[in-house]
């Protein structure tokens, strides 16, 4: 079967053009080739900015570096914010935080997980999910949500604003914070800011709950559609806890096989993140400034994988908080695994994800720790760190390299949604083979490629601001896809010669 | 159209080389965004899937410009808005990622996406469906006329609500100082 990336004769045929993609964060689009009888013959998803932040924090001192990394992205400004931290604790020799920052930090971040996810699932995907992928365009956005589902377009304003209050009492500011220093916090949780967030916490446990409902019942009602829509199958990969528990904030390194939930087997598992390149390495195409991570043990054509909550809920143990937990169970059960292998299972697990969020801010909030003095550690300094962080669109790698001038010499950022690149693209043709091929094109049937997209809550942004620069693999490639050039740079058991 | 939806004012809002903290931002008036619902209607947004600016009464822009696409959408703002809005450090200075205006543009291509050990330079991403870059990033008013200029990064949710609702009235929009902030 034509894989849909590439074309014989590209310049014979027509081309359609999905852009921008809308209710995504950031710049993207995609793009068909079809000739005269309507068959698709190839689809890409491109990324068509380039930032080069790397090169910008150049030279900078590494103290700035949580606040300027942070504007890579406005909507999960907080994961950049800390996996940055977390690096130059390494730099500062902050082997082990204090309570109070550790803590602090874990509360920012799990605010950040709830007001993205809520974002997501009710500002940008529920107009799909609630009128239909080919509903007409001019209420297919929140507004029309708003009008049509009150109560449901309220709960999630009052959701995203709770996880961003929760951020602006921990970083300072709702968006672009400052909380989050190299070894530890800047402030903690006073009294009044505490007793502020716990007056809510239990209506938003609720609003969670209901929320994961919503998403299980679309998929009761719709379920053939809902399991075959984009689906393919793909590896895993995320941050796990030492006991196999899910952890957004730190861990180790655990890639898992396709297959049904439980049932693939584990590619590694429990490995140290300091080392993460000897795991993973990226391709470069010509047609998208995105580059292609893989899993190095299985190569480029078949060890690219997931990221994000689907692969986070499938692939963790169990997750350690117990309305959560129960949530998960019933996801990894429902019509026999097939939910929790699907493109639109990620939105399930994510409001699962989410309340899982609202669970650890609860359990945060009653821990007097987060009252604590003790901010901030140092030890001895290093020159390299590596921070990395489940953010709440997947794994989210920062390295730097700092000199004796406490300069940073080299930033290597790897961002979540580069992660999902080929998974993404996967799931847009195969919806191009499901809806797409032979037919005749209408803005409903393009829109089921941007569902694909959404599905992934792709941050478009962060993956054109971020360049990583891994050991790398460049692949040329003819227009009929046949290899021409393979070049390859940087052995597996050498660190990137960048950091 | 409506007697309702003709009392509305049309507003169309964009990100170029932005990061959406912006937009963020003015999610971030909450509850209010209900109400302002009730006197605006969106064109073209990251929240709706109009794809082009039709004619509108506000244009909000954040983000400065970094490639031959972020101009051509800035210039169809201009086009069909009354009023255009730099909002935020980016759209009004070219903000953080103009930082890389003192580098080659080239270099940081060739850093990024060339290997160290290839003979090769032919991997720079360079198909015809990415929009060419420019080797400087610049704020909007390089580029087109802009009536009014919000800056912060990003401006404050309730700088942004004050700036609609002056707008909404019909008075010239006017920021206290405490409104006003350069972060």
């Amino acid at each position: 079967m034509n894989n849909l990336e590439t074309a014989a004769h590209p310049e014979t045929l027509r081309r359609v053009a999905i852009e921008p993609i809308t209710r995504v964060e950031g710049h993207g689009k995609v793009t068909l080739l079809l000739d005269e009888d309507d068959h698709v013959l190839r689809v890409r998803l491109h990324i068509v900015e380039f930032r080069g932040f790397e090169e910008v924090i150049r030279g900078r001192p590494y103290w700035e570096i949580p606040v300027m990394v942070q504007r890579l992205c406005g909507i999960c400004p907080v994961s950049h914010h800390l996996a940055a931290s977390k690096a130059l604790d390494q730099i500062v020799g902050a082997d082990k935080l204090t309570p109070t920052a550790e803590k602090l930090r874990r509360l920012m971040h799990y605010g950040q997980i709830l007001q993205s996810h809520a974002l997501h699932f009710f500002h940008l995907s529920s107009p799909d999910l609630l009128f239909g992928f080919s509903s007409e365009v001019a209420k297919r956005n929140i507004v029309g949500v708003a009008a049509a589902y009150p109560d449901v377009a309220r709960q999630g304003i009052l959701l995203r604003k709770y996880g961003q209050e929760v951020i602006r009492h921990t970083a300072g500011k709702r968006v672009h914070g400052t909380g989050s220093v190299p070894g530890g916090v800047n402030k903690n949780l006073s009294l009044a800011e505490r007793d502020e967030l716990l007056k809510d916490i239990y209506q938003i446990i609720g609003w969670c709950r209901a929320a994961v409902q919503i998403a299980r019942q679309l998929f009761e009602q719709n379920l053939a559609e809902y399991n075959a829509f984009g689906r393919f199958d793909a590896h895993s990969l995320s941050l796990i806890r030492a006991d196999g528990a899910m952890d957004l904030y730190h861990g180790g390194l655990r890639a898992s096989e396709a297959g049904l939930p439980g049932a693939g087997k584990t590619i590694f598992d429990h490995v140290d993140y300091n080392h993460y390149w000897e795991q993973i390495s990226e391709e470069v195409k010509s047609w998208t400034y995105m580059k292609f991570p893989f899993l190095r043990a299985l190569g480029p054509e078949h060890g690219w994988y997931r990221v994000g909550p689907l692969a986070r809920v499938t692939q963790c143990d169990f997750i350690p908080t117990p309305l959560a937990e129960k949530e998960r169970q019933q996801f990894l059960a429902f019509d026999a695994g097939s939910a929790a292998g699907s493109t639109l299972g990620y939105h399930w697990a994510r409001m699962i994800e989410m309340l899982h969020a609202a669970e650890v801010i609860k359990e945060l909030l009653h821990d007097t720790d987060l009252q604590g003095n003790d901010l901030v550690t140092t030890g001895e300094r290093q020159e390299r760190g590596v921070g990395i962080i489940e953010a709440p669109r997947g794994t989210l790698i920062h390295h730097y390299r700092v000199d004796e001038h406490d300069q940073v010499i080299r930033a290597n950022l790897i961002v979540s949604t580069t992660h999902n690149n080929q998974a993404m693209n996967e799931a847009v043709r195969q919806v191009a083979r499901q809806y797409i091929d032979g037919r005749k094109l209408t803005e409903g049937l393009l829109n089921h490629i941007e569902v694909a997209v959404r599905a992934f809550d792709p941050c478009l942004s962060c993956a054109t601001h971020a360049l990583g620069k891994m050991p790398l693999q460049v692949e040329l490639l003819a227009a009929d896809g046949e290899r021409i050039d393979l070049l390859t740079r940087g052995a597996c058991d050498a660190e990137p010669s960048c950091c | 159209m409506n007697a309702a939806a003709q009392a509305k004012i049309r507003v169309a809002t964009t990100s170029l080389a932005g990061c959406f903290g912006c937009h963020m931002s003015l999610l971030d008036i909450d509850e209010r965004l209900i109400s302002l619902l009730e006197h605006v209607e969106f064109d073209r947004s990251p929240l709706t899937d109009i794809k082009h600016c039709g004619p509108c009464d506000v244009g909000l822009i954040e983000g400065g410009i970094c490639n031959a696409e972020n101009v051509h959408v800035l210039r169809e703002f201009r086009k069909n808005c009354k009023i255009l809005v730099a909002v935020g450090a980016c759209a009004v200075t070219g903000g953080l990622p103009a930082q890389r205006n003192h580098l080659s543009l080239e270099a940081c291509l060739e850093e990024v996406y060339v290997t160290e050990i290839s003979l090769h330079k032919g991997m720079i991403p360079n198909d015809p469906e990415l929009p060419l870059p420019l080797d400087k990033v610049h704020p909007l008013h390089e580029v087109v006329k802009v009536d009014y200029f919000i800056p912060g990064c990003p401006p404050s949710a309730d700088t942004l609500w004050k700036f609609l609702t002056d707008l909404l009235a019909g008075r010239t929009p006017t920021l206290g100082v405490e409104l006003i902030r350069y972060d």
